[in-house]
């Protein structure tokens, strides 16, 4: 899959009450979880980012809480993918399980904001400019996982299976 | 080659005689928790995937603690869709209204989670139960779904770091100095991914509420799981409470450790984690002049009996400085009533404290003490993070009851040595 976007920069550590603060959480509705994206740093976001626009982090992007409503607000602005130096241990599974993809790569010092990078989620091969990385390799159980379109498809798959056996 | 108490707990689920880092296995879960925020989530899935029955309804938990009592109108919603859901799949384990406490006060104290166990919840703080000496971690709503549907789930078995304590501990000093020292060392992602283990003999000499504290902020470490091996102070502390029966797995001698870190006690004084993460930490007795507006005594970390027990060693016959807000929160009911029963709650009045009941509440910024911007708190919870307890020009400091309760009484972040 080729992805192509503007580039949005957000940093080292950003935790998931800034991607979506708590207050918030008494809603389940994307759309309302998309308006609220990253306010804390930035209130106007989600009016400026655009749908395909790629998200940019650096060290540990998404630590904090376990909130799906996390990576289901970042989907929600139309952001199909995140590239960070490294991510926080459950955002990592979340995202994948919602179908958000994430790469990791070193790119955050090399990019500027709003840039322009073409992405091949298949390869990894990340281009901007005349510049290309490609990012580190998706553990094979992850590709699998999203493969079967999600945590959520996979246990529906298999339940229907069992089902017909009955 | 051994195994770590990690491997073995997760080796034993996965129905294998050896696991290593970097394997991934499906394990059997003995416990899903949810609460009012992520259960919701979990239930429209549950919905999507056609799912007739949960895998065992006494193997799922649910706590109404972040927004409760109620504090909107879709919270309240929220709420009522989790009971409906109980008691359509017979759920017995729900804690709400009176029976409502923060669910990793709870659980344990209500003997549903034992030594051995492996136990996913919905909520980071869930490897707080590593404590008791069970492999316990968080996931997201999507991912509980799955268990609670197959009673199973995937894992990547954790590359473990050891941490040796030794030395006597100094006055005041608790669990939550400790873990906050070690995530000054080593940083917000210093454990991503890994099981941080906990021994030697400052470790033996630790209450059950300060190892509590410990696990608890294994993630803002990082961490998959924090853990202790079960000794006779947590085999004191499930028998009588523990509903099912248990193993107690330990760490061979010849266990592997991504690193291993010595940590003397002795030398540590009360800690304060600054603005805006939990890492950036300082000795209490280097911050001076810092004014605040809000304290808060409470949360999954620190809101357990022997936290209140130093803060009201602190508040006795004390004020809380004029133009303060210091809010108590006894995390569980009873928690709170023992809290009443040794007269603790008395002088939490007298010093002109406000009482919360147990809930979530201000820790993450939901209700009960929401800061103004430019206002400044001081909290034994977990998270100091932008505007985790309100404005996002508010900023929040981290530490244990004692520096929380010598800074009510002085209005600025001060050793409680200050004070007393
Ligand atoms: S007290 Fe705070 S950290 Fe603990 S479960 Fe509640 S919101 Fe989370």
């Amino acid at each position: 899959m080729r992805l192509k976007g503007r580039v949005w920069k957000f940093g080292d550590n950003i935790d998931t009450d800034v991607i979506i603060p708590a207050r918030y959480l008494s809603s389940t509705d994307p759309t309302i979880l998309g308006d609220h994206c990253m306010e804390p740093l930035d209130p106007s976001f989600s009016k400026k980012v655009k749908k395909g626009d790629i998200i940019i982090g650096g060290f540990n992007f998404g630590c904090g809480s376990s909130r799906e409503h996390a990576p289901i607000a970042i989907s929600a602005l139309g952001i199909p993918l995140i590239i960070a130096k490294s991510f926080a241990r459950i955002f990592y599974r979340n995202a994948f399980n919602k179908g958000l993809a994430l790469l990791e790569a070193d790119i955050f010092d090399e990019i500027d904001q709003g840039e322009e990078i073409v992405v091949d989620l298949s390869t990894g091969i990340i281009k901007w400019g005349l510049n290309e990385v490609k990012a580190k390799s998706i553990p094979p159980f992850m590709v699998e996982l999203v493969n079967e379109g999600g945590l959520i498809n996979y246990l529906r798959k298999k339940l229907e299976e069992e089902n017909e056996k009955i | 080659m051994g195994m770590t108490l990690t491997e073995k707990i997760l080796a034993a689920h996965a129905g294998k005689e050896y696991v290593e880092p970097g394997e991934i296995i499906e394990a059997k879960l003995d416990l899903c928790l949810a609460n009012d925020i992520t259960a919701p989530l979990s239930l429209e899935e549950f919905d999507r995937v056609g799912a007739k029955k949960v895998f065992d309804p006494e193997k799922v938990v649910f706590v109404l603690d972040h927004f409760t009592p109620n504090k909107d109108i879709p919270s309240a919603e929220n709420c009522k869709k989790i009971r409906e859901f109980s008691k359509k799949f017979s759920i017995n384990h729900v804690y709400d209204g009176g029976a409502c406490g923060i669910e990793h006060a709870l659980l344990p104290e209500e003997g549903l989670v034992v030594p051995g166990d492996v136990v996913i919840g919905a909520d980071s703080h869930t490897c707080t139960y590593g404590a008791l000496g069970a492999f316990s971690t968080g996931v997201g709503s999507t991912d509980l779904t799955y268990g609670m549907v197959t009673g199973k789930n995937w894992f990547k078995v954790p590359e473990s770091i050891k941490f040796h304590c030794t030395g006597k501990w100094q006055k005041w000093v608790t669990g939550k100095d400790l873990i906050l020292n070690i995530i000054g060392m080593i940083g917000v992602d210093g454990a991503l991914y890994a099981s941080m283990e906990y021994d030697g003999d400052a470790i033996s000499a630790l209450s059950m509420d300060s190892r509590f504290a410990i696990a608890n902020m294994a993630i803002e470490a990082g961490a998959k799981n924090g853990i202790f091996r079960a000794d006779e102070k947590t085999l004191a502390y499930v028998n009588g409470r523990g509903k099912r029966p248990f193993t107690v797995f330990e760490s061979d001698s010849d266990a592997k450790y991504r690193e291993i870190y010595e940590i003397n006690v002795g030398e540590l004084d009360l800690k304060v984690a600054c603005p805006s993460l939990p890492s950036n930490v300082k000795d209490a007795k280097e911050l001076y002049n810092i004014r605040i507006d809000q304290v808060v005594i409470g949360s999954c970390t620190n809101g357990r009996i022997e936290d209140l027990a130093m803060a009201a060693t602190v508040l006795k016959n004390k004020k809380v400085a004029q133009d303060v807000r210091c809010i108590v929160i006894p995390a569980t009911p009873k928690i709170y009533l023992e809290a009443m029963r040794r007269g603790y709650l008395e002088i939490f009045m007298e010093a002109g404290c406000i009482i919360s009941p147990p809930t979530c509440g201000p820790c993450l910024g939901g209700h009960m003490g929401i800061l103004a911007k430019g206002e400044k708190a001081i909290a034994t919870t977990n998270r100091n993070f932008v505007g985790r307890m309100g404005h996002p020009e508010s900023e929040v400091y981290l530490s244990g009851p004692a520096v929380a309760a010598a800074s009510a009484v002085k209005g600025l972040i001060i050793h409680p040595s200050e004070v007393v």
